[in-house]
């Protein structure tokens, strides 16, 4: 199974490199430095709440409300910054994070207390957080020139020659493999996943876990409401909207099984990257960025697609050979 | 997957707890039906608790042709949640609905930019409702692939493709008598065409769910598959056709609202996926499968329609009524769980008092 893993993230990394070749070819600034740095820039983002819905998925549910949690707390700290352009970064970006796991805490409560389907419960918050985007604003957006300098400048930062967005999703990447990889609870993820009667048996609070993955997901989303409306340079009430399905696209294309109990942060890694590079060569060799969407589309059935037959063939020949 | 996960778990119960529960079986079954009644009872009252707040709020509410007319806004969603129900019915789900009306949509407008007469019009929009319908189920009968994965991906590949289609422009030279559809009224009255077309189909759902075969087995797919399989149910073949009917209801609805709002655009029924599946899950359609009645459906399309008329007639804006719709799904479900498991404490105290 780990064979397999690792085989399908290579031949992810191979049809990256195919594609970035074949762009290149047609424009030949496209791996100029500049350019592939604000590529990972630009897919930092996507990289953090990926692993949110990573999470999710892991445990066989999915999070449809990360873009809605991205507006709302996108909105919240603009909007704090705006009132009181005094408070510190750290509190800000704090801030983001604590609205976060609220919202991502409220999504884990319905699914683990109440029973309702993961896909039922976010369905209906992506609308109510949504919602809250517009009550919160009244309609407005704010604007560059209302945030604060440190607000608005820290994404564009640099630490030790590396960009601040790049550091942050290296950083959450490194974490959240750890915890997956050499934690108790991070193993308890997958197994929920797997098979969550034979969880419950082995002594997995399938609960717990539930909610817990719903409440990490809350708290990146958060993280990445601050990044986006700092990155960006605004505040607006429709801002990271269609984002969930740029998340749940990034993990089936890194191999994440839909179904729950396998998948990689390497993968998702690359899927978003691969989204990234699919994004930025459309406007590098001019096509309408209108196809963004529709490519999203095949790509992620393409990838359940293949994902699923995969898995299957793979059940297959363990079953022959232990016939044999 | 999520519904199949609480599915295993519901299926799980009953072995664990033995030969009592089938000994009760007979008599949960009529438990449960009265469950069902008294779920369609409270949505009646419901529906009369918006009828008298609407009307003490504005004083234009209670009024035949405005409600007749009120009608005009929620009836392509009422049409989309009829087949819905089957497919939600059958364990399964299709969240790409609005982006297939989308899609359905630019192409009626490409016939008609390209000078299509209003017959044709309206067979491209059920045609290609129908068929991008059929390639959901397609893709999840013929991988077995779990249904929301599947539409996840298509809400994407549909509302993609029209927007590459469409740019930044809209279709807006729809001819004339295709204005009937979506703004008509049956002649010498004042009731809206989408209306009786509404009615029509409802009766028709519910005819074929409640009273034939084809009905019977779609509850027992929704109930438990395997099961269903062995019994000689074609289960494939069965969701294959729900997934169809689901398309072609977004085909009629796109042929609606089109013709309704004369024009496509980009933006057109976005989200619309989350209100028509409010309307069956508040109907009383467990979205774990194999329960649901055409009555609570219909029920709840009205009740949500005229709430969210009442709430314009008020100034609310849409995205703050999305809050209302988001909780109302939540609670909808949350509900009869809450329900489902204080009589599961009962039985078993009551049980525990048998010895």
């Amino acid at each position: 199974m780990m064979g397999l893993l690792k085989r399908r993230e290579t031949s992810l990394l191979v049809i990256i490199l195919v594609v970035v070749a074949a762009v290149t070819f047609r424009a030949h600034d496209f791996l100029s430095p500049g350019n592939f740095e604000y590529i990972l820039k630009d897919s930092s983002i996507l990289v953090i709440v990926s692993i949110g819905q990573l999470l999710v998925i892991l445990t066989g549910g999915i999070d449809l409300s990360v873009a809605s949690t991205i507006g709302f707390t996108g909105m919240s700290v603009a909007l704090l910054n705006k009132a009181d352009p005094g408070i510190p970064l750290v509190i800000i970006v704090l801030i983001s994070m604590v609205i976060g796991l609220a919202l991502g805490s409220f999504n884990g409560m319905l699914v683990s207390v109440f029973n309702i389907p993961p896909i039922i419960t976010t369905l209906g918050t992506l609308s109510i957080y949504r919602g809250f985007v517009i009550v919160l604003s009244g309609g407005t957006w704010v604007s560059a020139d209302q945030m604060s300098a440190p607000f608005r400048d820290f994404p564009q930062g640099y630490l030790l020659g590396i960009s601040n967005m790049i550091s942050i999703a290296i950083l959450i990447s490194l974490v959240f493999a750890a915890f997956l990889y050499l934690t108790r609870t991070g193993r308890e993820v997958y197994g929920a996943g797997g098979s969550p009667i034979a969880a419950q048996y082995v002594g997995i609070n399938v609960k717990k876990i539930n909610f817990l993955v719903f409440a990490l997901s809350g708290i990146l989303s958060g993280l990445a409401g601050y990044l986006w409306v700092a990155f960006y340079a605004s505040a607006a009430n429709d801002s990271a909207t269609g984002l969930e399905l740029q998340t749940i696209a990034a993990c089936v294309v890194g191999g994440v099984s839909i179904m729950g109990g396998s998948g990689s942060i390497v993968g998702v890694l690359l899927g978003s990257i691969f989204l990234g590079i699919v994004k930025n060569a459309l406007t590098v060799i001019r096509i309408s960025p209108f196809w963004q969407v529709a490519i999203q589309g095949f790509v992620i059935l393409l990838a359940i697609v293949v994902n699923t037959v995969l898995d299957r063939r793979a059940q297959a020949s363990m079953l022959k050979r232990r016939v044999l | 997957m999520a519904d199949q996960d609480s599915k295993t778990t519901e299926r799980e119960t009953p072995s664990s707890a033995g030969s009592p529960r089938q000994i009760e079986a007979p008599l949960r079954g009529a438990r449960l039906r009265n469950l069902a009644t008294q779920w369609e009872i409270l949505l009646v009252y419901l529906l009369l608790v918006v009828v008298i707040g609407n009307s003490l709020l504005s004083p234009y509410f209670l009024n035949a042709p405005n409600l007749l007319d009120s009608t005009f806004n929620f009836m392509e969603k009422a049409i989309m949640a009829l087949p819905m129900m089957l497919v939600i019915i059958c364990g399964d789900i299709d969240i790409s609905v609005a982006s297939n009306l989308a899609l359905t949509s630019v192409f009626m407008g490409m016939a008609a930019t390209a000078g299509a007469p209003t017959p044709v019009l309206v067979v491209i929009g059920l045609a290609a409702g129908s068929i991008l319908g059929w390639f959901n189920g397609f893709l999840i009968t013929r991988f077995a692939i779990p249904s929301i994965a599947v539409t996840i991906g298509t809400l994407s590949l549909y509302r993609g493709i029209a927007s590459v289609i469409l740019g930044d422009h809209a279709y807006t030279g729809y001819p004339k008598p295709f204005a009937f559809f979506g703004q008509g009224y049956i002649p010498a009255t004042h009731i809206p065409f989408e209306l009786v077309l509404f009615a029509a189909l409802a009766a028709v759902t519910g005819f074929l769910l409640h009273k034939t075969t084809f009905g019977r087995k779609v509850y027992a797919i929704g109930n438990n598959p395997t099961t269903a399989r062995f019994s000689g149910v074609k289960v494939d073949r069965l969701r294959l056709i729900a997934f169809t009917l689901n398309g072609l209801a977004a085909g009629i609805a796109s042929v609606l609202l089109t013709s309704r709002v004369a024009s496509t655009r980009p933006n057109i029924a976005t989200g619309w996926e989350l209100d028509v599946i409010t309307t069956v899950v508040l109907g009383g359609v467990a979205i774990t499968g194999g329960k649901g009645t055409i009555w609570g459906v219909v029920l709840s399309v009205f009740l949500l329609g005229f709430m969210q008329f009442g709430m314009g007639l008020v100034n609310i804006p849409g995205q703050v009524m999305n809050i209302a719709t988001g909780f109302i799904l939540i609670i909808a479900i949350m509900v009869p769980e809450l329900i489902r498991r204080a009589r599961n404490r009962a039985s078993l105290a009551r049980l525990a008092a048998r010895g």
